[in-house]
């Protein structure tokens, strides 16, 4: 059944493409239609495996010649980020209700972009995954250059630039291993469990790792990430933020250390203090959580915080992967749905809520509009939100990056110091944006802001999806073990055997 | 033994208030809002009533799973110093709003907020799991930052985000050395931490988790612990947010934030800190308790310093916690246990007598400034005794009490506190004993000031306290003098939690 999410999201996207332009409103209902099925579907699925154990959803002939086979199947990790993309898909048509300029194409794309996501999450085999991943980059180039806004076409083109790089490392990797596996196929848990000899993987893994890592915004390589989020339209804001980087942190999980988890280990000699690959990239994550935070602490236009943050706080995921203990990674696989909620959130409210109105996003303009009376409903969502993104507990994000600093601890206890005065610059630039934006005095002197400059009021798609994602948060902090259970035994599997080594 | 679970329905019962107070119309707020709060004062007596103070263990204890990967549980229970705080917050609560008669804007949100703050506070004061307890440490935070930050003076916005990244650096600390706890041992229970650390399986359980020497790990964890409760309490040098965040606040939330808040720390020193690191504590037990040392002195210096009456009582409010952090170091794994009890039976009733006392005095202050336009200089006021009798006996009275005078409440905890730590630590406490002698300088500089001397002209037509308002005050200053003439009210409910406290950190 969960396979129809990609179905029925690509079958959608057709749909609206050939509703006239002139029925907007129908084209509107039908986007939402699709992604509150995929959600349901989802969420269903979900709750009907309640173990999270690995289940084939389906299992064809593909492209016999080569062995690669239309593969797909979830476990607990798909079946999490499943229903997140759910949620994103669903808040991120709600966000994009007032969309007006050929809204079926942008509905369309929107709607393909979260089928391929969908593709990618539930994909077996790693030819299928890889195809799904690049179905899933083309239309962001598209709704980010058309609908888009500062610097569309800059943002539009680095992003598309860097996630082909991303993948021809990727696609280098993915052909090596086939090639040097010669006669294995496609599919994951046969290569995961035939692995290639430990100086092959040595070379593979950063390729592949760094490839996917490039699209989950690991420093140095996320300039693309802020520049791409401001540029988008709301809708694909919150899905660059919410899905397509988690696509990137999973392809890092699932592909790179499930097939090369040799890789991991020490090298034999030592630069400074890093000996292994995976000291590199837990350097570079735990740097990327510093930097994106410091970044986003002097940032004057608004979404650009919000674009930084997402850097730190993806930095986490990559962080609680390199830690290589249950709890790190059950951590980082719960953080990558929390920042996936919590994102989009962010990117809706500032995106939405407040551009579509003020019509500016630079802080110090915000400053002087008194926000906080004028727009009550976007303070309190903000306000909630940011609580929630700088890890206060009861929200999602705590459990999150608190089981990452437990395995942090275990592994890297003085790089989990350095984290820990990211968290402190985290709360600082949430807070002073939160302060700047919504709590500045209102400038009575200048006219323009004097004449009681009335907002257009809060509409139903948006309150219906702040609600969602809000409540989504605040299930998982208070009752994270709904998915926590299931992504352990996930962990568990067969799959992450060679990935384990008698760790966890 | 109960079946209901009654201390989340203490906890809860603020929180209803809140929706309540939000849903209805704006101008019942304040009236409603005190009337949660009163209901929550009777539970809070309830609680002490039924409780088996004799014994002093925990009671009203609730257990259930709630993370069992994460070995997070649903647990609380109360004991004579949980249940102490809980009706000292019950009753500065219920003070806040009886002085919050000068909000005019956005009514109905902030008495929300500060019944939020209430429910907060009983969180913190009954958890027994780590997770548990930082929810409500954390989100009674929220609620004050907003209510600082809203409906604060002229400088509200730095002094509240001050105060808020300040605390939070602290909790992140704190967080961050539980974690690496967890790590080690699999617990975020304080009872089963407790006992691994006095049964001396901590340390080795660090060596198997951490590479080098697991006694400077633990030591770092301790001073990860150490700084987010030292940043709340405040400790001198991590105390610069408290004077900008209590002057800049409403009045009425100055006083939940020094009556109440405040007591989060040293709460946390006393029923966290002290039992699980006593052996970290001892190791550097010097420097502790010279560091207590420094907040006595320091603050009640800067108190003699300053002008400003609610700056005055900041720096007041520091000093008088610094004789609570004196004990509670003090003790850490002393072998005598007369002298050990004694001081922290005196922490306990000074928890109490400055959180009541402190309220009363910033209440005071409150009144003082709706009749002087928001004026608070000392050097404004002069002769006041004449012109608002009723005020100038009240405010003399909670001052006498907060510098100490025998008779009033404030004598015996600072008299048992000094009484245990002399005999413990002679050095520190002799030069602590001379912040007493400066508290009672500036109290007396103040009142000489405010209340005596020629009258201000300007202030001949100032109004006495109403007789609505002397109805408020008179038993809170009743209070303070039979809580002076028999302390065992108080130290009748802490006395057994006390000793069990002292069994366990020899």
């Amino acid at each position: 059944m969960l396979a129809w999410t990609i179905y029925i999201s690509f079958a959608a996207a057709a749909l609206v493409l050939l509703v006239p332009p002139r029925f907007m409103t129908l084209a509107r209902w039908l986007a939402l239609v699709a992604a509150v099925t995929g959600l349901g579907i989802s969420l269903a699925a979900l709750i009907a495996n309640p173990t999270g154990a690995p289940v084939t959803l389906a299992q064809l002939r593909w492209i016999p010649s080569i062995g690669a086979q239309y593969w797909l199947s979830a476990d607990g990790i798909s079946l999490a980020l499943c229903a997140l993309t759910g949620l994103a898909a669903t808040a991120g048509v709600l966000f994009s209700w007032n969309i007006e300029y050929r809204v079926n194409e942008f509905f369309a794309l929107f709607l393909a972009l979260i089928g391929g996501v969908y593709g990618v999450f539930l994909a077996n085999d790693l030819l299928l995954l890889f195809v799904f991943y690049e179905i899933a980059i083309v239309p962001k180039y598209f709704l980010i250059s058309i609908w888009g806004s500062t610097n569309r076409e800059y943002g539009a083109m680095k992003l598309a630039i860097y996630s082909f790089v991303g993948s021809a490392m990727v696609l280098f990797g993915i052909l090596s291993t086939y090639m040097l596996t010669s006669g294995l196929g496609f599919g994951l848990p046969e290569l995961a469990q035939n692995s290639l000899p430990h100086h092959l993987q040595m070379w593979i893994f950063p390729l592949v790792f760094l490839g996917f890592g490039i699209l989950a915004g690991i420093w140095p390589f996320h300039t693309w990430a802020p520049t791409g989020h401001v540029a988008a339209p709301t809708a694909a804001s919150m899905l660059l933020a919410g899905v397509v980087m988690k696509l990137g942190a999973y392809g890092c999980l699932r592909v790179a250390m499930g097939l090369y988890p040799a890789a991991l280990d020490p090298w034999g000699f030592h630069i400074f203090w890093i000996d292994s690959w995976r000291d590199v990239f837990a350097l570079l994550a735990v740097i990327g959580i510093v930097y994106g935070a410091a970044v986003a602490l002097v940032q004057r236009d608004f979404k650009f915080v919000i674009g930084y943050s997402s850097v730190s706080h993806m930095g986490f995921v990559l962080f609680g992967l390199m830690t290589l203990t249950r709890i790190g990674l059950d951590g980082a696989v719960l953080q990558m749905v929390s920042h996936g909620i919590l994102a989009g959130l962010l990117f809706a409210v500032v995106g939405r809520m407040i551009y579509d109105r003020t019509h500016t996003r630079i802080l110090s303009d915000l400053e002087g509009m008194g926000l906080a009376s004028k727009l009550p409903f976007a303070t309190v969502v903000f306000v909630l939100a940011g609580m929630a993104s700088m890890g206060l507990p009861g929200f999602s994000g705590f459990v999150a990056e608190l089981q990452i600093l437990v395995g942090g601890w275990n592994s890297y206890p003085w790089l989990t110091v350095v984290v820990g005065a990211g968290i402190v610059v985290g709360v600082a630039y949430t807070w002073r944006v939160m302060q700047r934006a919504f709590f500045g005095v209102p400038v009575e002197s200048i006219d323009q802001y004097h004449d009681d400059h009335e907002f257009s009021p809060i509409t139903w798609p948006e309150k219906a999806g702040s609600l969602l994602l809000l409540s989504a948060t605040l299930f998982i902090g208070l009752f994270p073990s709904f998915l926590l259970n299931r992504i352990a035994t996930a962990l568990a599997s067969p799959f992450f055997d060679g990935l384990r080594q008698g760790r966890w | 033994m109960n079946t209901l679970p009654l201390l989340s329905l203490l906890t809860l019962l603020p929180v209803v208030g809140a929706i309540v107070v939000l849903l209805a119309p704006r101008k019942s707020a304040r009236g409603i809002a005190i009337g949660f709060s009163t209901l929550v004062l009777i539970f809070t007596g309830l609680l002490w009533h039924s409780y088996d103070a004799g014994a002093g263990t925990l009671q009203f204890v609730e257990h259930a799973a709630w993370i069992p990967s994460l070995a997070i549980e649903y647990h609380l229970a109360a004991d004579g110093f949980s249940l102490l705080l809980l009706v000292l917050s019950a009753v500065v609560t219920l003070i806040s709003l009886a002085a919050s008669t000068q909000v005019t804007t956005r009514t109905s949100l902030y008495f929300a907020l500060v019944l939020l703050l209430e429910s907060g506070l009983f969180g913190t004061f009954t958890a027994l799991n780590f997770f548990h307890w930082f929810l409500f440490w954390e989100l009674s935070l929220i609620p004050a930052f907003f209510l600082i930050r809203l409906w604060g003076g002229q400088k509200r916005e730095s002094a509240a985000t001050q105060f808020f990244v300040y605390t939070m650096a602290g909790s992140v600390t704190l967080l961050l050395s539980f974690l690496a706890l967890f790590l080690a041992t699999g617990s975020f229970d304080f009872a089963v931490l407790t006992q691994m650390a006095q049964q001396g399986t901590l340390l080795p359980a660090i060596a198997a988790h951490f590479h080098g020497n697991p006694s400077n790990w633990l030591l770092l964890i301790f001073w990860g612990a150490f700084l987010g409760f030292a940043v709340k309490i405040p400790i001198v040098p991590f105390h610069t947010w408290l004077p900008d965040a209590y002057t800049e606040a409403p009045t009425a939330i100055t006083i939940l934030l020094t009556g109440a808040l405040s007591k989060m720390g040293v709460y946390g020193l006393l029923r966290i800190v002290l039992p699980i690191f006593t052996q970290q504590i001892r190791w550097v037990q010097p420097l502790l308790l010279w560091l207590a040392v420094a907040t006595i002195v320091c603050a009640a210096a800067a108190a003699f310093a300053q002008r400003d009456l609610k700056r005055i009582l900041a720096y007041s409010s520091i000093n008088h916690l610094g004789y609570c952090v004196l004990a509670i170091f003090a003790v850490a794994g002393s072998v005598n246990p007369v002298e050990s009890s004694a001081a922290l039976a005196g922490a306990a009733l000074q928890l109490f007598n400055h959180g009541f006392t402190a309220s009363v005095l910033f209440w005071l202050v409150a009144l003082l400034e709706q009749r002087s336009d928001g004026k608070r200089k000392i050097n404004d006021f002069g002769g006041l005794r004449t012109t608002t009798p009723m005020l100038a006996t009240f405010f003399s009275i909670a001052a006498f009490s907060s510098l100490g005078l025998p008779g009033l409440n404030g004598f015996i905890g600072e008299f048992l506190i000094f009484k245990g730590s002399f005999a413990l630590a002679a050095g520190p406490s002799s030069i602590a004993a001379i912040g007493l002698f400066i508290t009672a300088a500036f109290f007396l500089t103040l009142l000489q000031k405010v209340f005596t001397g020629p009258a201000h002209e300007r202030w001949s037509g100032m109004a006495d306290l109403s007789s609505a308002e002397q109805i408020w005050i008179a038993p809170c200053v009743a209070l303070m003098f039979v809580l002076g003439v028999a302390p065992q009210l108080v130290l009748g409910l802490v006395n057994g939690s006390v000793s069990l406290l002292v069994q366990q950190i020899r």
